[in-house]
């Protein structure tokens, strides 16, 4: 029941974001403008007029169009895909999803168009989430021109494992699978397409979270959740963009609304394809980090961690600390390609929260 | 029978005027090509495949804070500038107009603190994903062109091209002394000195065309200069000859052939000019005496190559017809090193270059029948000599300049 418990927590939260957000573009508050003149930087962080550039960016105005995308960084960070669930005769909850692999054009810098492969019209594919002991079960469609895969880390029989050659292997253009088995280890994992060229499917967006929670749930927490990938733009077999959730500074644009002192919890991966690591720091803050999240003790106090390609980790963090506060590889190269972003810890005491304020204590 | 069969249309075709023969295939070619493209090309269909797109860029100004780039679009099709980054960061840059057309130009101005001396990787990032980067070996401000930036240019076009010149023409009362084989031999080393001029500044031309908008010419560019100044010095020398009441049997007379040997040699300056210019304001050049002196050591031979066909028996040159000569050798140079300061284009430097290659090669035409002994023959072993001679000073000295 516990999830029912973060759900409702979520969803008590949304309106809050809402308001906060709904604040910040009303400019009501007379200390928010005042420290947006003080920092010269307009709403959307980015430095006002032609003087020396603050942080990297895109060209000044330059913006993803979400909406033709289909799909909005700020709304995916806080977006997990629980699937359906029913009881089994056994007294098993088995719980269900549907992928449907296909060809989507995506703005992955303002602008610039890639010729993506999807899960289910998104980059990355949804974050699916279930509990540890469930039964699982993920019916796949293939609607490309190219054979695919889901192959989904855990533990699984090896028919089960999405590779070429074992169970259903490769599925064909226009050909459907059924991948099922059971929710275990508790823990944050990932899927991706396992065809050949490997490199090619993955960088072309067929990848996504799987997060299994453990049977005692964890703490209440604003839960987020974060895929490091980047583009290949121009085929050379290195990154032209980097960014987490796929669109380059879009928490920069768009700070993430935090609650002050409230538990924040992220579930992070990391698929970075052709470069052998990424990371993540945290700005004026450190975070208790579980390695794969299949512990529920952390193994570290830190503002930094480093992945390499398919590792992943969750971070828990409260901010005490009032403003924004950035994030991002500490591959200052993948930072200033797109990697960044910022939180905005807001005020939470009145009945809103209230964001973009002033640092202070 | 043959005849009889070509004179059969002829009889025929008499009745219409021949300006309308000519004008009619022109039209009809016009009219087909025309309704072709209106058409788009019936039963060929979309081109397969995505978008080819080039972008080549032709100029490179730094300020203060800022990187300005001219971009030519060198495909066949439209290429839309999304994002720019300098060395591996995106940054925010102005553009007149982000989707350049086929052979259009634009000024992509870049916001970025660049750091004098160290170099960057200018990058830009098309709609479709393609990136196109420009290297910055090391970032200098790029001079104004203001008036002391012209006179800078103007003393450094001196120092290099009419000083060195004007040196290189004191042999001259030498060059009056020695005998016939002497002065044969001279010529021959101006032959040697200006064909290894013609191959060096060949290979260079070649260079920089490699670097321009190959969609403008390319190496095509040299070649064509190449032809044109070729053929337009031909002109004007069979147009002099022509007039000249003693043209003699060896071609042309003293005083002409050092005029084409100055002019030939100022057109190949222009091009030298040209090169210094934008290498200074690129910053690849630095001013230092040693290289002044380089070029000047260097340039000096050509002085030689003017006066070695003044050796000649009955050939008068007054002091002010020196001069003329010395300035239209030398003063090339600094017309070339203002061009090249203030509009260097690689595709403009292919093409003058060329310039000066096909002015050679007419010099040396036209040299050539003066290196004839009392036998006839061309080369003979002082002829020999002397051609090497030369080539090997214009290497040697050539070793003096790194630029």
């Amino acid at each position: 029941m516990a999830s029912i418990t973060r759900r409702r927590a979520l969803a008590a939260l949304a309106p809050l974001v809402g308001a906060g957000a709904a604040s910040r573009l009303l400019s009501g508050d007379a200390a928010a403008q005042h420290s947006q003149a003080a920092n010269g930087h307009d709403l959307n962080g980015h430095a006002n007029g032609h003087g020396p550039l603050e942080h990297a960016g895109f060209r000044r105005g330059a913006r993803v169009d979400n909406a033709r995308n289909g799909f909005d960084p700020t709304a995916i960070v806080r977006d997990f895909d629980e699937g359906t669930t029913r009881r089994l005769a056994s007294g098993r909850v088995l719980r269900e999803w549907e992928l449907i692999a296909s060809e989507k054009e995506i703005e992955v810098a303002p602008g610039v168009a890639f010729a993506a492969w999807a899960y289910n019209g998104r980059v990355p594919g949804p974050a699916l989430r279930a509990r540890e002991g469930e039964r699982l079960r993920i019916r796949f469609r293939n609607a490309t021109h190219h054979p695919h895969t889901i192959h989904f880390h855990g533990i699984h029989p090896s028919d089960m494992d999405g590779v070429p050659g074992p169970g259903a292997g490769l599925i064909e253009p226009g050909g459907t699978t059924v991948y099922e088995f059971d929710a275990e280890p508790f823990g944050l994992h990932l899927y991706h397409c396992h065809a050949s060229p490997l490199a090619a499917h993955i960088t072309k967006g067929l990848y996504g979270a799987f997060l299994i929670d453990p049977k005692q749930g964890r703490p209440d927490a604003d839960e987020l959740v974060m895929v490091m990938n980047g583009f290949d733009t121009n085929f050379d077999r290195s990154n032209e963009v980097y960014a987490a959730n796929s669109i380059p500074f879009a928490y920069m644009d768009e700070p993430i609304a935090v609650a002050r002192d409230a538990l924040v919890r992220l579930y992070l991966v990391n698929v970075l394809e052709y470069d052998l690591i990424n990371s993540f720091h945290l700005h004026g803050n450190v975070f208790n980090y579980y390695p794969t999240g299949t512990s529920l003790q952390p193994s570290e106090l830190t503002d930094t961690v480093m992945q390499c390609q398919g590792q992943r980790g969750i971070l828990e963090m409260r901010f005490p600390h009032l403003g924004k506060f950035m994030f991002h590889a500490h591959q200052s190269e993948f930072t200033e390609l797109g990697w960044m972003g910022s939180f905005d810890v807001c005020d939470d005491t009145s009945a809103k929260l209230v964001c973009d304020l002033p640092a202070a204590p | 029978m043959e005849a009889h069969a070509d004179a059969r249309p002829l009889t025929r075709r008499r009745s219409l005027p021949a300006w309308l023969l000519g004008l009619v295939p022109l039209l009809l070619a016009v009219g087909v090509l025309g309704a072709f493209a209106v058409l788009g090309g019936p039963g060929l269909g979309d081109r397969p495949g995505p978008a080819v797109e080039e972008l080549s860029v032709e100029r490179t100004v730094l300020e203060p804070g800022s990187i300005e780039l001219t971009v030519r679009n060198d495909g066949p099709d439209r290429v839309t500038l999304a994002q720019a980054f300098v060395n591996d960061a995106y940054v925010d840059f102005d553009v007149a107009h982000a989707g350049v057309d086929r052979l259009r130009a634009e000024t992509v101005r870049i916001t970025y603190p660049w750091i004098e001396g160290e170099a960057y990787e200018v990058g830009l990032l098309t709609s479709t994903g393609a990136t196109f980067t420009h290297e910055i070996a090391a970032a200098v401000e790029t001079p104004s062109a203001d008036l002391g930036f012209f006179g800078l240019m103007a003393l450094l076009g001196i120092y290099v091209g009419v000083i060195p010149v004007a040196l290189g023409m004191l042999w001259l009362p030498f060059v009056r002394r020695v005998d016939a084989t002497w002065i044969r031999v001279l010529l021959a080393a101006t032959v040697g000195l200006l064909g290894f001029l013609a191959v060096d500044a060949t290979l260079e031309a070649l260079e920089i065309a490699g670097q321009g908008a190959q969609a403008l010419g390319g190496a095509g560019l040299v070649a064509l200069g190449a032809g044109l100044a070729y053929l337009a010095l031909a002109g004007v020398s069979a147009r002099v000859s022509a007039r000249a009441s003693r043209a003699d049997a060896a071609g042309a007379s003293p005083q002409r052939l050092a005029g084409l040997v100055a002019l030939g040699i100022g057109l190949h300056n222009l091009g030298e000019g040209l090169a210094i210019g934008s290498a200074y304001t690129t910053g690849a050049l630095a001013l230092g005496t040693f290289l002044v002196v380089g070029f000047a050591i260097h340039n000096t031979t050509e002085g030689l190559a003017i006066v070695a066909p003044l050796g000649r028996s009955g050939a008068r040159a007054s002091v002010g017809r020196l001069a003329a000569l010395g300035l239209l050798a030398g003063g090339p140079a600094v017309v070339g090193a203002w061009i090249g300061a203030a509009a260097f284009t690689p595709s403009l430097a292919a093409f003058l270059l060329g310039v000066g290659v096909g002015a050679i090669a007419q010099v040396i035409v036209q040299i050539a029948p003066g290196l004839r002994d009392a036998a006839g023959r061309v080369v003979d072993g002082a002829v020999a000599a002397g051609i090497a001679g030369g080539m090997l000073a214009m290497y040697a000295t050539g070793l003096l300049v790194s630029a």
